[in-house]
């Protein structure tokens, strides 16, 4: 079999998302084990350092361009890449599981009859196959995943695999320019949450709830978070009671997050909470009750009133920052 | 017009989830089944459409006799009828999509919602693939929906912040929460539900492109260290971040 990997690579206002450098990384890798090639696909007006990609192991891009595919617009997007891997027979993609790789990797599916496995935290190479490894039940239980069809499709989670330096390695940009494309669906506008970073992104997310008994006390929260270049992030019961807006919820119903660090103030710990986060590097909690289970997944506690502790902890980091 | 609205029935978010014994599943022992909750979502967004513009609605869910349980709270609610598509066995993403395809198609609707994903397998990925192969417009994970005429606008949210959508009829929407408040079943609707019929019928035989090999319960996380009861110990709890863990 021929392996032709092609991983898509996700641009916002131009720019490559770390996630795609993850998963052409991940391509690449596989090209070699499968003895096959990764080349990548991207969709986009103008797109800032695309033959960067080379550094991950990714000998050619091709960038199929349009003004009108400045934003996202799923039909646009399906048919074209449909059309690419048809075209140019490729058996294996990858994506990376945000937004808009949850939106773009199932439709794919349907169109080039591939097998589908999302979210994957984990991909091994055994007896010649890949097994995916994916959390399932909110991450209560792990599924292993073999994809019996021949076409496959590999949705990674951001922040898990690795994709280590780059080397100096450039790839080769093949620029392609699209006639009018299919806006069936069309993003007519983008309206950004002002200056913040989202907890589905960030390396470090600092997060409240309940404890904080009040929406007038997330300050402490904020100023922790941006000490630290963080995200804010909320439990169901402070965006339940108003406090937090639903996008910073992180759980069961929230978002899966698994960043570097995660500060927990004020959180119990309930099971759809740690559903959302338990899979993050280091948990740090700080709880003034000693049997909360957040502490059963935290790497660091501290048992105490948050009131207290915080704006302490805030001004140790500004020292160590500055 | 007719709304189709596709329900999952899932294990309840609070139960404790244990390994069967073939490895490849879970042990079902113990588990309360519940509507998926972005499902009810769904449910809430096709009764308000309907009450605004006038129609017909339908829940369908795929999967056992247990399913029917997800199908009567949607009755109860307010859905008009209820199909269930019977078949008990493994199904992946694509092989449920095609299922539910086949009976929107056979149902005539021209909108549908989902929710954006099931709490079971966590894949958000049955919606997309049912409308692309029904060939309708799909707009995912929308927290606002508003028809006017045949034009669909939507807000879709994304990683820090929110996309307007817009298309037209015929569409399928994934639910995402914020997009309503679901209501709940009055006791006059719970009784109207449990005299309902709930369709029974046969989908076309699995095609499964995924094989569940293993299942695994998650690395454990080994509780770690409690530092102390107040901030006196903040400074070896920033000392331990920067010299064991290396994250800030
Ligand atoms: C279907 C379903 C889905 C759900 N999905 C989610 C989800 O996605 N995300 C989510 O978070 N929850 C979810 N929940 C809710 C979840 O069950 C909990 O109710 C919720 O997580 C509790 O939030 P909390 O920890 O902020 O509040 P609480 O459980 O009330 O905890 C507050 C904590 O603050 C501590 N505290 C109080 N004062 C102080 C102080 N001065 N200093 C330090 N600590 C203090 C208390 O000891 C306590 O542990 C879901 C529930 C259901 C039924
Ligand atoms: N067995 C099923 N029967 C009916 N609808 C389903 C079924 N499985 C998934 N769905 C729908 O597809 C959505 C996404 O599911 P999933 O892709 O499994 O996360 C759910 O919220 C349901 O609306």
């Amino acid at each position: 079999m021929a392996n032709k990997i092609l991983v898509f690579i996700e641009q916002r206002d131009g720019q490559i998302k770390k996630s795609s450098l993850e998963a052409a990384k991940v391509a690449s890798d596989f090209a070699t084990k499968l003895s096959g090639s990764a080349e990548a696909l991207t969709i986009g007006n103008e797109i800032s350092n695309l033959n960067s990609l080379g550094g991950y192991g990714i000998g050619k891009v091709t960038h199929l361009k349009n003004s009108d595919l400045a934003n996202y617009s799923p039909s646009a997007y399906t048919e074209l890449i449909t059309k690419f891997v048809n075209d140019n027979g490729f058996d294996i993609l990858f994506f990376g599981n945000t937004s808009l790789g949850k939106d773009l990797a199932p439709r794919l599916s349907a169109k080039i009859d591939a097998g589908l496995a999302m979210d994957c935290t984990a991909l091994n190479f055994e007896n010649g196959e890949i097994i995916a490894t994916r959390p399932v039940y909110a991450g209560k239980a792990m599924a292993d995943l073999k994809i019996t069809s021949i076409k496959k499709i590999f949705s990674l989670r951001p922040n898990v695999f690795n994709p280590g330096t780059a080397s100096g390695n450039k790839a080769e940009i093949n620029l392609v320019n699209v006639e009018a494309p299919n806006l069936n669906v069309k993003v007519t506008d983008i309206k950004k949450a002002e200056g913040k970073l989202d907890v589905a992104e960030a390396d470090i997310i600092v997060s409240g709830g309940r404890g904080l008994k009040g929406p007038e006390h997330f300050h402490l929260v904020e100023e922790l978070a941006s000490v630290l270049g963080a995200a804010t992030g909320a439990s169901r019961a402070a965006v339940d009671a108003g406090w937090r807006p639903h996008g910073e919820q992180v759980g069961q119903t929230g978002k899966t997050v698994s960043p570097t660090l995660y500060i927990a103030l004020g959180i119990s710990g309930a099971i759809q909470h740690l559903a959302g986060m338990r899979s993050s590097k280091y948990i740090v909690a700080i709880n003034k009750d000693k049997d909360a289970p957040i502490f059963q997944v935290a790497d660091y506690g501290i048992v105490g009133d948050l009131f207290e502790v915080v704006p302490v902890l805030t001004e140790e980091i500004k020292k160590i920052k500055s | 017009m007719k709304i189709a609205v596709c329900v999952s029935h899932v294990p309840d978010t609070a139960a404790k989830i244990n390994i069967g014994s073939d490895g490849k599943t879970i042990d079902p022992n113990g588990v309360t089944y519940v509507v998926n909750p972005y499902d009810e979502f769904a449910i809430e967004e096709a009764l308000k459409t309907k009450e605004k513009l006038g129609g017909e609605t339908v829940a369908i869910s795929l999967g056992s006799d247990a399913n029917k349980e997800t199908l009567r709270k949607a009755l109860a609610m307010g859905i008009d009828n209820a199909v269930l598509l019977k078949d008990g066995g493994y199904r992946d993403s694509l092989s449920v999509a095609k299922a539910l395809a086949d009976e929107i198609k056979a149902q005539g609707a021209e909108l549908v919602f989902f929710g954006k994903q099931s709490v079971d397998y966590d894949n958000s990925a049955v919606g997309q693939i049912t409308a692309e192969l029904l060939g309708y417009n799909c707009v995912s994970v929308a927290v606002s929906f508003a028809l006017d005429g045949n034009k669909i606008t939507c807000e879709r949210e994304i990683e820090g912040g929110k996309e307007i959508v817009e298309t037209t009829l015929p569409a399928l929407i994934t639910a995402q929460k914020g997009l309503n408040e679901p209501r709940y079943a009055s006791l006059k609707g719970i009784m109207a539900a449990k005299k309902k019929e709930i369709a029974e019928k046969s989908p076309a035989a699995a095609t499964n492109f995924t094989e569940v090999i293993a299942m695994k319960r998650p690395p454990s996380k080994q509780a770690g260290k409690i530092l102390g009861s107040d901030a006196t110990v903040v400074p070896e709890l920033v000392r331990l971040l920067r010299e064991e863990a290396k994250v800030i």
